[in-house]
């Protein structure tokens, strides 16, 4: 492989990290309220959660694009900040992935919290567990197996964007060219030997994540709750 | 002195409960189902918020009349319900000491060994709660329960769904951690052998309401036999 398609390696494995560790921490306290909020707000927050999932990518990065350029009141926000604009660096990147991968992560988190019984809960509160105490030392525990699937999904998800990335980032060498980008630009050129390099390694890596998916969720021979 | 005064209105039936308990004394709370005996422990336990006032060993748990409302966390009370609900990704022992590490040294009533042997649960410390039977279980719900200290320990039916001999051990537990700990108990349930073999106060409750309240011997003698036996012990 040559440098630059190293280069497009290394930026989407840092692009996919950085993305799942953030959605990890935003993801989880979300999953959390949604999983046991009874506000009347809640669906409402659910289907925006779940727009991604949906919405084309193309639409999403469109309007992201709009949103952080530079007439975008987030970019006019970013520019006031001094932190300069998105659009087209990996700083941007990030934020349309962790929009684009959110169903990806907050799901699965809101079911294996949602699996884990109000008793137990309560048990934890009479044991002089604080709600930010039975979060971590119960709620977190439990839901291990939904955490493990958020970040492959999240992960997964992320390193296959296109249309998302593509909009936002375009495809700067080492800095948005992403793997999934890389790939189109190789078609594109007729280069079909350097395409199917980077595409069967894809393969490979979506089979394994696949694999791992269904070994972490199959069914459980017992009932795990006590 | 135990100081329960609680009202809650749902739909299918008000609950106005007002009684006195002794300190040191277990107390049986028995009812027939549905009468919200559940409910006032959930009450107590600051799981459930009924309107009214708590008071446990001279400390207000609750004074809506203050606006004084402490949360379950912050309550010095055990509980301990018909579902144990021991947390499945700790072993027995990580169960224990669960409430344990979180009562500050000079609070702490019940060491660890005391609890284990009170509960008979040596040979379990570092077994996974899965593989647990239905007694075992309940008497670690019981010893967790007992590591945080409280200064009341409520028991909701805990021996629901044990076989008679289990049943009896676990009993015996509790009577013997009553008497060795003097912590109050709050006992429900539907079976008078266990009160006979428990308690020494009897608070009967009808339909959300406290009907009898005493020395066990005097509500027992007092008590139309009908209220106590309508209920087959289980």
């Amino acid at each position: 492989m040559s440098t630059s398609e190293w280069s497009a390696v290394w930026l989407t494995l840092q692009l996919a990290t950085v993305t799942t560790l953030l959605l990890l921490v935003l993801g989880a306290p979300l999953a959390w309220w949604l999983a046991r909020s009874r506000s009347v707000l809640k669906p409402f927050w659910a289907a925006l959660v779940a727009m991604p999932l949906v919405l084309p990518p193309t639409v999403l990065g469109f309007y992201l694009l709009l949103m952080l350029g530079p007439n975008g009141t987030v970019g006019q926000f970013t520019q006031a900040m001094g932190w300069g604009r998105l659009p087209f660096t990996f700083g941007g990147l990030v934020v349309a992935s962790v929009i684009y991968s959110l169903p990806f992560v907050v799901q699965p988190l809101q079911q294996a919290f949602e699996a884990i019984p109000e008793r137990v809960l309560e048990a934890a509160s009479t044991l002089r567990a604080a709600p930010m105490d039975r979060f971590f030392s119960v709620a977190v525990p439990l839901a291990r197996p939904g955490f493990l699937t958020a970040m492959l999904l999240g992960f997964a998800h992320t390193v296959g964007e296109f249309g998302v990335v593509l909009m936002i980032g375009g495809s700067i060498p080492d800095k948005t060219r992403v793997l999934s980008v890389a790939i189109y630009e190789h078609v594109e050129a007729g280069e079909f030997n350097d395409a199917h390099r980077l595409a069967i390694g894809m393969l490979l890596f979506a089979f394994f994540v696949s694999v791992v998916l269904c070994v972490v969720n199959r069914p459980k021979r017992e009932d795990a709750w006590s | 002195m135990i100081d329960v005064q609680l009202r809650l209105q749902r739909r299918e039936f008000t609950l106005d409960v007002q009684v006195q308990l002794p300190d040191r004394r277990a107390t049986a709370l028995v009812g027939p189902s549905g009468c919200g005996k559940t409910t006032v422990l959930r009450a107590m336990a600051g799981l459930l918020h009924a309107a009214g006032r708590v008071t446990v060993a001279e400390q207000v748990w609750q004074d809506d009349a203050t606006g004084r409302y402490m949360p379950a966390h912050q309550r010095a009370v055990g509980y301990v319900s018909q579902e144990t609900s021991l947390f499945a990704h700790l072993n027995v022992r990580r169960n224990l000491e669960f409430g344990l590490k979180r009562v500050g040294l000079g609070s702490r009533r019940v060491s660890l060994d005391q609890a284990v042997v009170l509960l008979n649960l040596a040979a379990l410390m570092s077994r996974n709660t899965h593989g647990l039977s239905g007694g075992e279980r309940q008497r670690v719900a019981i010893a967790r329960a007992l590591l945080a200290s409280p200064q009341l320990l409520l028991l909701d039916e805990p021996l629901t769904g044990l076989d008679a001999p289990r049943k009896a051990e676990v009993l015996e537990c509790i009577r013997r951690l009553h008497e060795e700990l003097a912590m109050p108990v709050i006992y429900v349930s539907h079976a008078m052998d266990e009160v006979r073999q428990l308690a020494s106060h009897l608070v009967l409750m009808e339909a959300g309401r406290v009907s009898a309240s005493g020395p066990l011997e005097t509500v027992l003698r007092d008590a139309e036999p009908a209220r106590l036996e309508n209920r087959p012990s289980i």
